[in-house]
């Protein structure tokens, strides 16, 4: 196998452009180590989970159990909980809270920026993003921005109740409109638009990155999947973002200054008439969705990218079809940009156009079933080693596949019309965004760990984190497409006696499983807490992987490459190929290697 | 050197087989439940509820038979490749096959759903309302429906919203002191329809976003403020059921609910008789 070691003993290290940083502070908390910027988005991303995890499980004890107070929660949060007694507007601020941190701090930080941080420029063979300070600001820029949007649980009435996707005029009026919606609301807003900011630096970074810092021989044609994944990603969000923040803007102005961007004329609210005139609510929803579906892929892309890295590593097979698969993600990225308006079908907006977004919405699951059927075909007649990283692999798209099929429902106009506002529609999106992703994030951390800290993690934990976690999401999230069926409506905080009461057997069955899930997630936690103290010291390529993050030691030095800069002769599909170190060429071997059988 | 797994091929091919068992049954299940109907649409009192649960119906099917289909398919490659300590296979034929039986298979289907699908959300939102429909002016507000009849003058009055005040059940902001037209209009806090005749809503909100949604009629639409917005049905049986509101609209969302009563003609000419007295 070909080493760093081995290399530098060959080569004269090349001149580096950083030094390694000095003191604690500069090391690890204002760090320009795109290493350590991962990692803490990934910490950000963790603590963000588990507060919106934690939300869900009181949101789900009280649709169980109505009538009974929550355990606990009245000694944490006696000013909106007295008693554990949850108040309909409580739960719809626990709700906008779990959404806004779930799709934002965590689905959009951790598969994306934190993964990528970190193993983008070592895939590429670079010793840095190409903006560090950028990069810097970005992760503390979205840490200011959760703090900003945590802050407002402590602020009188606390946080907004107007769900992740702010609908004006409810978010735009202040707080006549309900507990929550004047200082949380603007909070929520000012939250936001700091997380754009930190977003718009994250992306021009990648791409900068990507196309500026490649090594000597890593064309397009050899970049892992993954860092095409995240380059796509990037591009995505550039554009996603760039549309959300003037939108925040908008909003806060109408709040704070009296404009009337989304507020139309002669609205009474709380008995107020309201004093503006000729905004437009869809406005707000247009744009708020023009980046919120672009946004389904942000969360999403990075985990296609991470399982076809990691599969062909765990199947010892060449990926099927790469450059297909290339493509398929580069068509999503472009068509995420057309489908939009399926979240607005019954908003008002002409009829007509709901047929216009409904066509590139079905269309964009083509390239989703092409990418699906890959993974498959390279499974087939593979060596497949069960590691956990496979694994969540595996659950990757099992869960994938459930949820984008029951897409294949809500994007027709004519059934959204009946499960719009259901359920069904909290089903799938937890499916294919929130637990497919998740899966990758899983995933992702498996197999990154060694690298990232040095230590293996401990398979036997990862695989009962693996199981109790597969059974978990199924058992939680597939029941809700049954309610969703019967027309059970989601965002209310019970059911009165006359509605929908019947359905309230499977909101406990979903609530246990929903605790069960989470319960499993302390089995993930102990194995972080314990690999990375008690963890088997990890080798360079623990995975016979061939991208070059695994060509330097467990973990980089700071450089990423001790100096050298690394020259690739090989793509990262050479899987069963018979070579000195096995059944793999790693994209650092000499050209001379045997060559690839596919 | 480290093995990246604490397995041996055996134990690998047990977890593979757990995993594809686990995949199997929750796929079959699942499939199971669905096709049971034990949770399923509600019974449909509407003439435009056949078509949506037949486009409901075909999309089952077809996502129903690519779910197991793709679920059994992971399982067993799952189950063939764990463990498996021969050559490796490379997919016969390469990815194009699947490349083109996924374009053809989901194509087709896209097409065939997009065709049927735009024809009934045709008849539900771009085919023009009949003449004899009833007309009826809704209105949402933080948390309560209210529903305005023309009265015996077939007019209704024009709102005002400085003059809203609900305290005084003046819902609307009407102006009967200088509006004839308003003064016999008919407030209600229920929907009351004759059955076997078009029914045209023209919604509007006095403050925030809410939505209209009646499941045994298949209807949902939102209220946008600032937006008049018409939408037409025709009931087709006698019922009572339940319109709730689905736009999150503030902390008594939950509560936001109004009945549909389906009278037959004579009961609903009475019931307007009754009410314009009041």
């Amino acid at each position: 196998m070909v080493t760093v070691s081995a290399l530098l003993s060959e080569h004269p290290p090349a001149e580096s452009h950083h030094h390694a940083p000095e003191g604690w502070i500069r090391k690890y908390v204002f760090s320009l180590d795109h290493k350590v910027i991962g990692k803490q988005y990934l910490g950000l991303g963790l603590v963000a989970v588990l507060t919106g995890m934690v939300l869900s499980w009181i949101m789900r004890y009280h649709l169980a159990f109505p009538d009974k107070p929550v355990p606990l929660i009245g000694l944490i949060a006696p000013t909106f909980a007295a008693g554990g007694v949850i108040t309909p507007e409580f739960y719809l601020q626990l709700m906008t809270m779990h959404g806004t941190i779930m799709v934002f701090f965590v689905l959009t930080t951790a598969p994306f920026a934190g993964f990528g941080n970190f193993v983008l420029p070592l895939q590429i063979g670079a010793e840095d993003m190409a903006f560090p300070r950028f990069n810097m600001m970005s992760f503390w820029v979205t840490f200011v921005a959760f703090v900003v949007l945590v802050a407002a649980f402590f602020v009188p009435d606390g946080p907004p109740l107007s769900g992740w996707t702010a609908y004006a005029p409810l978010s735009a009026v202040g707080k006549g409109a309900g507990p929550g919606e004047g200082l949380g609301q603007s909070l929520w807003v000012v939250s936001i638009g700091i997380f754009c900011i930190g977003q718009l630096l994250g992306s021009l970074n990648f791409i900068a990155t990507t196309l500026d810092l490649r090594t000597k021989g890593m064309t397009l044609a050899r970049l892992p999947y993954s860092t095409w994944a995240w380059f796509i990603t990037a591009m995505i969000g550039l554009i996603a973002f760039s549309v959300l923040l003037p939108a925040c803007v908008l909003l806060l102005l109408d709040r704070v200054a009296g404009t009337s961007f989304f507020i139309p004329a002669g609205l009474v609210v709380s008995d107020a008439m309201q004093p503006h005139s000729g905004g437009s609510p869809l406005l707000w929803q247009h744009l708020f969705w023009f980046f919120g579906h672009p946004e389904v892929y942000i969360a999403i892309v990075p985990g296609f990218g991470i399982v076809s890295t990691i599969l062909p590593a765990v199947c010892r097979k060449p990926h099927l079809g790469p450059r297909v698969l290339i493509a398929c993600l580069l068509a999503i990225a472009g068509l995420s940009y057309m489908v939009w308006g399926h979240h607005m079908f019954l908003s008002g907006m002409s009829p007509t156009s709901a047929t216009l977004f409904s066509v590139p919405t079905l269309i964009i699951t083509i390239p989703a079933a092409i990418i699906t059927l890959l993974w498959l075909g390279t499974i087939y007649g593979s060596k497949l080693r069960l590691t956990t990283a496979a694994l969540f692999c595996l659950g990757f798209v099992s869960v994938f596949v459930t949820g984008g099929l029951s897409g294949f429902f809500l994007s027709q106009p004519s059934i959204d019309t009946y499960l719009h506002g259901t359920y069904f529609v909290v089903g799938h999106f937890h499916f294919v965004m929130g637990v497919a992703a998740m899966f990758g994030i899983f995933a992702g951390t498996y197999f990154w760990f060694p690298k990232m800290f040095g230590r293996m993690m401990n398979e036997t934990l990862g695989k009962w984190h693996f199981a109790l976690t597969f059974l978990g999401v199924y058992a939680t999230f597939m029941p809700m497409h049954w309610l969703g069926l019967e027309g059970n409506v989601r965002r209310y905080s019970s059911f009165p006696a006359d509605y929908m009461h019947g359905s309230l057997a499977l909101h406990r069955f979903i609530t246990f499983a929903a605790l069960f899930l989470g319960a499993a997630q302390l089995i993930f936690l102990v194995n972080l807490l314990w690999s990375r103290l008690r963890g088997p010291a990890a080798p360079e390529n623990p995975w016979e992987a061939t991208t070059l993050e695994w060509s330097t030691t467990s973990p980089p030095p700071f450089d990423n490459f001790g100096g050298v800069h690394p020259v690739v002769s090989h793509g990262p599909n050479e899987y069963g190929v018979a070579s000195p170190h096995g059944d793999y060429i790693m994209q650092i071997d000499p050209p001379t290697a045997a060559p690839a059988a596919a | 050197m480290f093995r990246p797994t604490i397995l041996t091929p055996g134990v690998e091919k047990a977890v593979g087989k757990l995993f594809a068992a686990a995949v199997a049954v929750i796929a079959l299940v699942s499939a199971g439940v669905f096709l049971s109907h034990t949770w399923w649409l509600p019974p449909d009192y509407s003439t435009l509820g056949l078509e949506i649960d037949n486009q409901v119906f075909e999309t089952m099917i077809f996502t129903g038979t690519l779910f197991v289909a793709a679920q059994l398919a992971l399982a067993a490659f799952v189950l063939q490749a764990s463990g498996r300590t021969s050559d490796i296979k490379l997919f016969p034929g390469g990815p194009m096959p699947l490349v083109a039986l996924a374009t053809v298979i989901v194509g087709l289907e896209v097409l065939s759903l997009v065709f049927v699908g735009t024809k009934v959300w045709a008849n539900i939102f771009l085919a023009p309302v009949e003449a004899n429909a009833v007309h009826i002016d809704v209105q949402a507000g933080q948390f309560a429906f209210y529903f305005r009849y023309a009265g015996p003058d077939g007019k209704f009055g024009v709102p005002h919203p400085e003059k809203i005040d609900e305290g005084n059940s003046n819902f609307f902001g009407l102006d009967p002191q200088n509006d004839t037209a308003a003064r016999d209009d008919i407030v209600s806090a229920s929907l009351v329809v004759p059955v076997d005749r078009p029914i045209l809503l023209t919604m509007h909100s006095k403050d925030v976003g809410h939505s209209l949604f009646i499941p045994q009629m298949r209807l949902q639409q939102d209220f946008v403020p600032g937006l008049i917005i018409p939408v037409h049905f025709t009931a087709t049986g006698l019922t009572k059921t339940e319109i709730v509101c689905t736009q999150l609209c503030g902390l008594g969302h939950y509560n936001m609910r109004a009945y549909l009563e389906v009278l037959s003609k004579d009961d609903f000419a009475k019931w307007l008789t009754d009410q314009a007295g009041q």
